[in-house]
């Protein structure tokens, strides 16, 4: 893919601008089948809230019943059924919220599993050029970090965001119908408090964003230095990156202390707050049962309710920041997951099979950028069985011509027939089982020879896996693997460059397509074990129409045609000799290789 | 983890021990103000409510709260700079170690694990410090403090507590038991599940050329599967937490009050029984504190082992010792760029294999030596043993007629101008990133610069971007093609006017003509500096002075490329796979 790199400059789609409201509803529509189960596991959690709040009015009522049996005859009877409702509430409520949390992860569990799934299911939906501006790395953190992130939070914030607004408006009701001076008296102490912690929060907030982005930067310097070690160390150019270490990690020393101890602050403050409530409570409830004796009995109901009162508070300032940075978790997800699809191909019924292999290219113009046309007018034909080889510097556009071959890319006009057929007119599923294919990139899967040989074919008999790789010379080497054909693959494997590539091309061969297409198929094996692998490949290439991608011009001699690519367009054709003859930019790379300097 | 505790000075043992007197001291105000509590409950229960006292009690509460507050900030204050210096320290640490290392150690601990360990684990570490070592102070005071103030309590009263800890740590054990094995897995399940997609994208163009595309949804599927039903295990056992805590808590509450209730109604005398009620509520209060101490305990050793197994990746890296020192240094030499290899053999420790076999050859100044052979064939890492990347493990090597193992390594870099076989940048302008490091012999002048960009053929691309050579190189050069990187990874080289250079197969990623004109000029304008060159292509090679040919780690054959072509059969081999004989001259 590092080839494409350069060529293509589009922007990805349009920039989508993240929009709080516009991702949640989004993610809500997501969510939709989940939606009822959901809202029971809310239900749950109200009702689990609610006996929260009831509970302590019952504890109320069993104190003033031990408090009337200190001078008298206690009703213990009355005392044991308090006690029996209260096991009730709390049994009650515990087997609510477990019931909430039980549900809500199920629920989240599934939708993020759907997501990953999607996702997965996305790649391989997307167009080519899609991943030519985007990193690995962005698709791998949406399918883990981002997705996880989206996972905890509907797993947690949401249950405890509406248990915390219940427990919120719960209490508050029940201050103002016990009494509304009261009521106002802890409300308003705890503002005073929630003033001084917003002031923290928004300027913690500060350290906290300059210190994420220098941990980034740091982490990109220390990447830097890490991965260049050797030539660093070979430069003697330790000096000035250890000076830039030192004044990022300093920096990042002084607000991480800051950014700590600011967000050390909010417990004790919280804390103080309760205090604070407290007192006033007692001190107002004094003043007003001094008026009024029978204010009394009030007094430790409200002390209960601001203590309520004051906890879901900073439930919501948790919840606040989970529900932002899940808003952004899910940004990126449906950003890539409302990226354009390839047109969709339902409606085509024409099916070419059994083709002959004959292709021709009619003036076919193509841009990764529709602004930048790199191909201009190409127009060639291909009869079946013929070579073709494409050749020309680095970046000249060479697989250009397989990616518009295989439809990996949609060309901007002309057309490509296969027998006389428009691409355009068979679906692409239809054009790819045309072809077999060998890339320069060896790709080979977790999992074992044999699954790597067959790839996606049951129809593959164990005879037919032995022909190919024994035409390709691995089938000596495969045996004296322990586990022969069924030896796992993995990143360690202990399988050569060389022998990495004729396991692709027997799975090439296996797949016995009319046509063959070779990018760089060699270009990083040493050149005795492209020897092997060309014997191998011509084998493969017997009877078929193959188009081949080559660096090393020895290799493709003796092709039928051979097409010159430079700076994206096609500037000579024809074949080595007549190449040759013309004494143009083929005959100048051809003899640069033998030249003394 | 104890033993990263030792990064920390004098300075910041005081300033925990100072920490630890706070906690101290607000961990008895806390306790204090439950008794200014019962004073204004029992004030509010009598006759004529004395406004005095209460306004009194009333400020000793805010005074103990506000003075809880002071304290616990300051502590907050003082353990955040502690632990960020500790980590500051850390990473510094780290960071020299790494860079203090060879290739071997950086291969056996991976780039991407290192920079995990440098920041990621490091930070890590930070969080348990500044929340462990509060939590572990206060939350043992607290209880201890607490159960003394209710020892004399009625032991009823006691058991109830005892089984409401005895629960708690039921809980906490299921929790280990279920869920930790599984948070284990999350990792291992995480890296499969980047593993899988990283293959679909990887091989995109292949899952669509094979029509594979269900084949590989299939196989994402079965992982999802995995870390779905690994998840949905841990969440569901994790959810008895939170209910489990508040059933503790509540009915901890309801003992209390049942057990006074039945206390009270036993005993008929209401002189003790006012008693009674007192110490239930006293005792309410006391013994939610030590539940809470004992939940906060229990959470700091949940996130332990987290913390200790980052403290462990630190160590591993803290301890490693690098094996390649610098020598005892050599003053100024007379021969230059003379190189000679006497016997060197090469593995890597632990193989059995030898790399490189029992190697010798000698190099005068200005002379090219090329190295040839298969994939595999040790010939990156002979010339790797020149600077030090790796050590011989037999046999020595001779820079300018000493040792290179006598040299300080900043004395042979410098003499050294290496060129990897991955070009390498760094984030910067091209001109930084030409003039880069230090030879010992001043900067590079402007001039220079652009003398080493014409003879490594970077001139015209340089000069054709807008800012010439205040263009902007991102980091690793992402923005620059895999030629242009390595052009410019050769004007490096040049630049640095070596009397060594070393091509680490640098030429393969240049097309014919590139690297045909980039050696003519080399040739023409560092005419005196030895020059190593590994290669594929023969014609890279062709003229070189000698050409040591590579067979899995056996020198073959040594000699030109016509002397080879007649006495050397793995030479012809390669030879005749490139160019036909005709081509090659051969008659």
């Amino acid at each position: 893919m590092s080839r494409m790199m350069h060529n293509p400059r589009i922007p990805v789609g349009e920039k989508v601008k993240y929009k709080f409201s516009d991702t949640w509803s989004k993610l809500i529509r997501y969510c939709k089948a989940y939606l009822p189960t959901i809202i029971l596991a809310l239900v749950c959690a109200v009702g689990g809230t609610v006996f929260t709040i009831l509970g302590p009015d019952k504890i109320k009522q069993m104190s003033a019943l031990i408090g009337e049996g200190i001078f008298g005859n206690m009703d213990f009877k009355a005392v044991t059924t308090v006690g029996l409702t209260l096991v009730a509430f709390y049994a009650s409520s515990i087997l609510l919220s477990y019931l909430q949390s039980f549900i809500m992860t199920t629920v989240t569990q599934k939708i993020t599993k759907k997501m990953r799934n999607d996702i997965a299911h996305k790649i391989n939906s997307l167009p080519l050029g899609y991943f030519d501006k985007i990193q690995k790395g962005d698709i791998l953190s949406r399918v883990t970090n981002d997705v996880d992130i989206l996972g905890q939070t509907l797993n947690q914030s949401i249950a405890n965001l509406v248990s915390a607004i219940v427990l919120f408006v719960g209490s508050i009701v029940m201050m103002f119908v016990t009494n509304w001076i009261m009521a106002l008296v802890a409300i308003g102490s705890s503002l005073i408090g929630f003033v001084f912690m917003a002031i923290i929060v928004a300027r913690s907030q500060k350290y906290h964003i300059r210190q994420q982005k220098l941990l980034g930067d740091l982490n990109g310097h220390i990447e830097e230095v890490y991965s260049g070690h050797n030539v660093i160390k070979a430069y003697n150019a330790e000096i000035g990156f250890n000076q830039k270490f030192e004044t990022i990690n300093k920096k990042l020393y002084k607000n991480s202390w800051k950014a700590q101890f600011m967000s050390g602050l909010m417990m004790p403050l919280m804390h103080f707050i309760g205090n604070l409530g407290y007192v006033a409570v007692c001190i107002v409830g004094a003043i007003l049962t001094k008026n009024d004796p029978k204010m009394f009995d009030i007094i430790p109901a409200f002390l209960i309710y601001v203590n309520l009162f004051t906890q879901p508070l900073s439930t919501f300032a948790q919840s606040m920041s989970s529900l932002q940075s899940a808003g952004a978790a899910s940004f990126r997800v449906f950003e890539f997951l409302e990226q354009a699809d390839m047109e969709d191909e339902s409606h085509k019924t024409q099916v070419l099979e059994n083709a002959q292999g004959n292709i021709e290219f009619r003036n076919v113009k193509f841009g990764y950028d529709p602004k930048k046309i790199v191909v201009k007018d190409f127009s060639a034909t291909v009869k079946k069985g013929q070579k073709v080889a494409i050749v020309g510097p680095t970046g000249a556009g060479k697989t250009t011509m397989v990616n518009l071959l295989m439809r990996f890319y949609e060309i901007n006009e002309g057309d490509i027939l296969i027998d006389g057929i428009s691409t355009k007119e068979l679906t692409r599923e239809n054009v790819h089982e045309l072809f077999c294919m060998v890339l320069q990139d060896t790709w080979l899967f977790e999992g074992t020879i044999r699954d790597n040989i067959v790839y996606n074919n049951n129809q593959i008999s164990d005879e037919q896996i032995e022909t190919a790789c024994r035409a390709c010379g691995l089938h000596h080497f495969i045996q004296t693997l322990p586990n022969g054909y069924n030896t796992m693959l993995n990143e360690d494997a202990g399988l050569s460059a060389g022998q990495k590539q004729l396991v692709t091309i027997a799975r090439a061969m296996v797949d016995d397509a009319p046509m063959l297409i070779l990018d760089e198929a060699t270009s990083n094996v040493d050149t005795r074990t492209e020897i092997l692998i060309q014997e191998a490949m011509d084998k493969l290439m017997e009877g078929r129409t193959s188009i081949v991608i080559a660096h090393r011009l020895s290799t493709i001699k003796n092709a039928d045609l051979i097409l010159v690519m430079k700076d994206g367009d096609i500037i000579e054709s024809g074949n080595h000799e007549t190449l040759l003859a013309e004494g143009g930019f083929y005959s100048e790379l051809y003899n640069s290789q033998f030249e003394e300097v | 983890m104890l033993k990263l505790l030792k990064t920390l000075n004098w300075k910041e043992w005081l300033l925990l021990g100072c920490c630890a007197g706070l906690i101290v001291l607000q961990v008895w105000l806390d306790l204090k103000m439950p008794d200014f509590m019962q004073e204004i409950t029992t004030l509010l229960k009598t006759e004529n409510i004395a406004m005095k006292e209460i306004w009194k009690y009333a400020g000793y509460m805010i005074a103990c709260a506000l003075g809880a507050l002071g304290a616990t900030v300051i502590v907050g204050f003082l353990a955040a700079r502690v632990a960020a210096s500790v980590s500051f320290k850390l990473r510094k640490k780290v960071y020299e170690k790494v860079e203090s290392f060879s290739m071997e150690e950086i291969k056996k601990f991976s780039t991407a694990s290192l920079l995990t360990r440098t920041t990621n684990d490091v930070t890590q570490v930070q969080a348990v410090i500044t929340m462990g070592f509060q939590l572990l102070v206060r939350a043992p005071i607290t209880a201890i403090w607490a159960i003394c103030k209710i020892a004399n309590s009625n032991w009823r009263w006691t058991a109830a507590t005892g089984v409401a800890v005895g629960i708690m740590v039921c809980v906490i054990m299921i929790i280990v038991i279920f869920a930790v094995p599984r948070f284990k897995r999350i990792q291992t399940l995480t890296d499969n599940l980047n593993r899988a997609t990283r293959e679909s994208l990887e091989g995109v163009r292949v899952v669509r050329a094979y029509n594979a595309e269900d084949y590989q949804e299939a196989k994402f599927e079965s992982v999802n599967d995995a870390v779905t039903k690994n998840h949905l295990t841990i969440g569901r056992t994790m959810a008895i937490m939170g209910p489990g805590m508040s059933l503790i808590s509540n009915g901890l509450q309801l003992a209390i009050y049942w057990i006074g209730a039945f206390l009270i109604n036993r005993s008929a005398n209401p002189i003790e029984n006012v008693a009674i009620f007192s110490e239930m509520m006293v005792y309410m209060t006391y013994a939610m504190r030590i539940v809470m101490s004992f939940m906060l305990l229990i959470m700091f050793f949940m996130m332990l082992p987290r913390a200790a197994v980052s403290a462990r990746r630190i160590n591993e890296v803290l301890d490693t010792q690098p094996n390649i020192f610098d020598g005892e240094g050599v003053p100024e030499t007379e021969l230059k760029g003379v190189v000679e290899f006497k016997n060197v053999s090469f593995k890597y420790p632990d193989a059995q294999e030898y790399v490189v076999k029992n190697v010798s050859f000698k190099a005068e100044q200005g002379q090219t030596v090329a190295f040839i052979g298969s994939t595999g064939s040790g010939k990156s890492t002979l010339i790797n043993l020149i600077p030090r990347f790796y050590d011989a493990t037999e046999g020595e090597i001779l820079v300018d007629g000493v040792n290179v193992k006598e040299y300080a390594q900043r004395d042979l870099h410098n003499k050294i101008g290496y060129v990897p076989q991955k070009a390498v940048l760094f984030a910067g302008d091209i001109a930084s990133n030409i003039a880069f490091g230090d030879n010992g012999r001043g900067a590079a002048t402007q001039e220079d610069i652009e003398n080493a960009a014409k003879i490594a053929q970077a001139k015209n691309i340089i000069e054709r971007k807008e800012d010439k050579y205040a263009s902007r190189v991102a980091q690793g050069g992402t923005n620059l093609s895999g030629g242009q990187k390595q052009r410019l990874a050769i004007a490096r080289a040049i630049a640095r006017k070596p009397e060594i250079f070393i091509f680490d197969d640098s030429f393969s990623a240049l097309d014919y003509k590139t690297d045909k004109a980039l050696r003519k000029e080399l040739k023409k304008k560092t005419a005196d500096a030895t020059k190593f060159i590994v290669a594929q292509r023969i014609g890279t090679i062709i003229d070189a002075d000698k050409i040591v040919v590579l067979e899995q780690g056996d020198v073959v054959g040594i000699g030109t490329h016509q002397e080879l072509l007649k006495s050397c059969q793995v030479y012809q081999e390669i030879a005749y796979s490139q160019l036909s004989k005709e081509e090659l001259g051969d008659e």
